[in-house]
Order: structure tokens, then sequence, then C-alpha cells
């Protein structure tokens, strides 16, 4: 999208700041708050699961056993004792690398969405507050991100620089810095006009604590609501890279790596693919549930509706 | 309108610049691309002669001074794995990936404008209700998980597709819905939000209080006005996702198109082809941007007007 889709309208009300951003969802979910909280829960339970994943892993994610290759799930004939969710072809335990490919998979777009916040709330603080050269250097950023399928970029950046973990965080954290640089910047440009703004200045507060007390306070909503729909994308950016293989190195997996490997043995061995593929769809449902939904109260236009 | 032209095509020109250069810069830094290619037992004559014949030998400017020149005579390089002019390989993919991508964008605008207009017409009944979250799932699941999904169901259960491989049109139908999905949820919720946005104007209720009917007001005066925007969005849109979307869903199905090339280049890491790819991918894309961009200046003036 480019910058002629994206308005930004601000209206005030009672205090609060509200954002609209451009690609609103449908009013459904506001209705219907039951999934909103059924989302929150499970969301629970995968971060749950994903920060006690070494205490219930019940194997190492990376034993091999090759006595227990390729056994289905417990219930399906053939299931090997103690593996609930069946092995994969090296006789690892499905259900132990579920745990950890969730884990490493949410840490990564957590350090990711966290870079990429840094990145783009810091360029967009400057671009707002400095305004001139600055301003038109970091929009033009913007602009040239916004411009190339970021796809391409990861594709060459993971290709040449190889699949470290801090390759794939970097690159992960600089997939969607603009978004949060443009809706910084809108919001400062905004704010700037506001008359407790002016109040501050008059009474002789300094540009840094202006910046840091007055106005940084007033982003987080927003930068909030941006983080939260990020983390999703990020998800689906990681799994896709790894599942092509352009993740990390193996024998480490995330989930998009477990469902890449375990492709080939679809037709016998369906199991593989199904525990990680299932939560990358609970990952992404989540979080795009409770980011639709966060975006949907910070709305008024859309709330009117 | 020429002042807002003008703007958007130097805007573009920078653009491209600025990614033609990050990309040679970005393919020197891991190294010498010859120690990638040639494995261990290389002598250092040999070495030498491979860095000259790929040209590696001279200074990092005078590479890159090359490097531009070549966009004038169209000598990209050679790729290190099949030793051919890496724009004869482009352009053989470039067939494929077209077939795809206007078979995805006929199918996104058969079935996401009519379903958006549904959606905002019975906004409030159950039909809008079900397409609203028809597109945020289809939008929610990823594409390759898609892609497996029908694989596993298709192929391998019912057995009435082919998994992968292209030829026939059976081979089209699986790639064909892995593209399309996002696309359509996308445009399914941009032609909805459109639709309210203009079924929420003044002149909707003059055309209705003037007592015209409502397929006329619908049809006549709602969707003409919003079709501009959605236009518009699946022009910007479609050329990002399917840029995307095309990598995944073609190495998934084997089909020998663009989005294949770089994954496979990618994984090879075959420089010269991954390289020339993404440029001209990057620059389809930020072309049709472009494009779209103007006409829709052109459509509308109060775009130009806002952003010139």
């Amino acid at each position: 999208m480019t910058q002629t889709f994206v308005e930004i309208g601000r209206t005030m009300d009672k205090g609060s700041r509200r954002t609209r951003m451009a690609g609103a969802v449908g009013d459904l979910w506001d209705d219907t708050n039951w999934i909103v909280r059924i989302a929150a829960l499970l969301g629970l339970v995968l971060l749950v699961l994903a920060i006690f994943a070494p205490v219930l892993a019940p194997y190492d994610p990376v034993a091999q056993s090759l006595l227990s290759r390729l056994g289905p799930p417990l219930g399906i004939e053939g299931a090997k004792a103690g593996h609930w969710l069946g092995t994969d072809e090296l006789g690892r335990d499905i259900l132990s690398r579920s745990l950890y490919g969730l884990r490493l998979t949410l840490g990564v777009a957590f350090l990711g969405a966290v870079i990429g916040m840094l990145i783009g709330g810091t360029l967009g603080l400057a671009a707002g507050l400095l305004r001139g050269l600055v301003d038109d250097l970091v929009m033009g950023l913007v602009d040239i991100q916004i411009a190339v399928p970021f796809t391409l970029i990861a594709l060459l950046a993971v290709a040449i620089l190889g699949g470290d973990l801090q390759v794939l965080v970097v690159v992960l954290g600089i997939a969607y810095w603009e978004q949060y640089a443009r809706i910084t910047r809108g919001e400062v440009l905004r704010l700037r006009e506001m008359p407790f703004i002016e109040a501050a200045q008059a009474s002789g507060a300094s540009g840094t604590r202006i910046a840091l007390k007055h106005v940084l306070p007033n982003l987080m909503s927003p930068l909030v609501v941006i983080f939260t729909v990020n983390i999703s994308n990020i998800v689906l950016l990681e799994s896709t890279l790894s599942f092509l293989g352009l993740g990390l190195r193996p024998p480490t997996a995330t989930l998009g790596s477990m469902v890449g490997m375990g492709r080939d043995y679809m037709p016998s061995a369906p199991w593989i693919v199904a525990t990680p593929a299932i939560l990358i769809l609970l990952i992404t449902f989540v979080i795009q549930m409770l980011g639709d939904w966060l975006r949907d109260r910070t709305d008024v236009r859309l709330r009117d509706r | 309108m020429l002042g807002y032209a003008l703007t958007r095509i130097v805007r573009m020109a920078i653009t491209i610049l600025v990614i033609v250069t990050g990309v040679f810069f970005a393919t020197r830094l891991s190294g010498n691309a010859v120690d990638f290619i040639a494995g261990e037992g290389l002598g250092a004559d040999d070495r030498a002669k491979l860095i000259a014949y790929y040209g590696l030998d001279s200074s990092l400017w005078e590479q890159y001074r090359r490097y531009l020149y070549s966009f004038a005579d169209g000598n990209f390089g050679i790729s290190f794995i099949e030793r051919r002019p890496v724009s004869t390989i482009v352009m053989e993919r470039i067939g494929p990936s077209l077939q795809l991508l206007f078979g995805a964008i006929a199918l996104t605008l058969i079935v996401a404008v009519p379903a958006g207009i549904v959606a905002a017409i019975h906004r409030k009944s159950w039909i809008g209700s079900a397409v609203t979250s028809m597109a945020f799932l289809g939008y929610a699941i990823p594409n390759f998980i898609l892609a497996i999904l029908l694989i596993l169901t298709l192929s391998f259960w019912l057995g009435w597709l082919p998994s992968s491989g292209s030829g026939t049109w059976a081979h089209f139908v699986m790639p064909l819905i892995a593209l399309s999905a996002a696309l359509i949820a996308s445009l399914t919720r941009f032609t909805r939000n459109a639709m309210l946005d203009v079924l929420s104007q003044d002149y909707l209720r003059t055309a209705r209080a003037k007592g015209l009917p409502e397929r006329t007001v619908i049809f006549k005066h709602a969707l003409r006005n919003a079709l501009i925007t959605i236009l518009s969005v699946l022009g910007l849109q479609i050329a990002g996702l399917a840029a995307a979307g095309n990598v995944v869903v073609e190495s998934i199905f084997d089909w020998h198109g663009i989005g294949e090339m770089l994954v496979s280049a990618a994984l090879r890491r075959d420089y010269p082809v991954l390289q020339f790819g993404v440029l001209s991918v990057a620059v389809a894309v930020i072309l049709i941007n472009t494009i779209v961009d103007m006409a829709y200046a052109a459509a509308d003036p109060r775009v130009r007007l806002s952003n010139a």
C-alpha cells in the first residue's frame, strides 16, 4: 500500500486517542465478544506452552531414535508408547519438537516485533519532531520499504547471510518497521499542535523532555495495536521462510521448518505436519483476532457503523 | 495532474536506484561468491580464473559501474549453477508466472467483488457475517498451509488432482486456489469497506429519497464510485501479495515460474539469478504500483490534491 491510501483519521474522544488505519475490518467481532475471549484464552495457553516448553516436553526435541521412526499419534494403530503425537522420520518426538518450535517461533517473532518497533518508533519520532530533511529521508525510506515486497528482500538476505538466529531476527525486525514509523510520525505531527504541548513549551520544557514525557506516552496505544497485528505477520513471514528451507539450520526447528521438512512424508505420515501446521494456524488466528478487536476498540469510525 | 505524475515518476526512479544499489552491495557482502560455487579442492590458479570469468576481479566500484551498465546492454551475468545467461533463465520463467497471476486476478475479481457487495448490503444479517468470517479465515490461513491442506485432501486422499508439476489444466487448480485465497479475502474486505463508505454518503441518501430502485442505487450509484478504490487496491495489493505468494505457491507445486526460480536460487546460492530475479520482480511491482497510483489520481482528483 502506498501512502495514497493510507489515511489516518483521528478523533478526540474523552481524552483518549483513537487511531484509524486503512484496511479496516468488519464489525462482526464487536458483537461476538465470546470469540475474542476464546482467542485471548487460546493465546494465553499458547504462551504458557511456549514459556514452559523445556518443562513440558517429554523428550529432547532433537534426540533421534531410529527404532521409533514414523510412529503415528496415540490411538492410531502402530503408535509408539510415550509419543503422544507420534514421531517423525528420524524418530524424534513430535510433541516435544512442536513445543520447542512454538517457543522459538513466538520468541523470534516477539524479538523481531520489538526491533521493528524500536527502529520504526525512533525514526518516526525523529521525523515528526525534527521535520525537514530528516522527515524527507525517513519518509523516503518508508516509501521504498512499502514499494518492494519484503519476501524478496528476506530471501536475498537469508541466502546471503545464512541461517543464523541473529540474521533471522534482524530480517524479521526490519520487515515491518515502516508501519511503526508512519503511525508514530503521524501521531507526533498531530500531537505537536495540541494545547498541552504548547503549555509544556511555554513553561520551558526542553525538546527531549517534551518528546519523552509528553509525546511518547501518548503514542503507546496506537503502537500496541500495530505491535499485536505485527506479531502475526512476522510469524507468517518466519514460517514461510523456514518452510522454504531458508530459516534456521536443522536440527533446530521452528514450526514453519517442521511443516517444510515433514512435507515429503505427507502421504504416509501426515501427523508430522499436522501439529506444527495447526499451531501456526492457531497463532495467526488468535493474534489476528485480538489485533482486529484492539483496532476496532480504538477506532471510532468503525464502531459507529 | 502533470505535477503529480512527475513527482510519482521521480519517486519511482529514486526507489528503483536505491534497490538496484542495495541489491548489488548486499550480494557482495558475503565475501567472494566463487568460494560458494567451487567447493573445497580449488587450486589458486583456477580460483583466479573463475574470479576473472565472473568479473569479480575488478574493484568494487568498477564492478558497480559495470553492473549499472548491464541494464543498458542487457548482460546481467551468468548463472553459477546452470552456466547460462540469467536474462534467458528469467525470460523462460515469466510466462508460467503470468499464467498463474492472471488466473488469480480473474478468480479474485469474480469472487471478491460480489462477495464484498453482498457483505456490505447484508452486513446486519447472517449472510454478511458469514462472508466476513470467511474473508477473515482466508486471510488468517498462511498460503503454504492452505496449499498443504489442498494437496492432502485433493491429491492424497481423494486423488482428484496431481500434487505438483504443470502441463494440464488439472495442475493449474490447486496453485490457483492457494495463490488467490489471500487476495480474495483481502479484496472482499476492501470491497465491503469501500461499499460501506460510499453507502453512508449523502448522495446515496438523495438517490434513495428520489425513489430510485435499490438495485440502481447499489450498482449505479454506489458500486461505480466504490469501484475506483476497489480496482486501485487490487492493483496495489495484488502486485505485492502476488509476488510474495508466487514464491511460496510455485515452490510447493513445483511450478516453474519466477517464484520457484528465486527460492531455488536462494537455496543454491546462485547469486546472479537471485540478484536479477529479485530486481525484475521488485521493478515490476514498483512500475505497477506507480501506474495504478497515477491512474487512481487521474480518476479521483482528491488524491492528487492531497498528495502532490
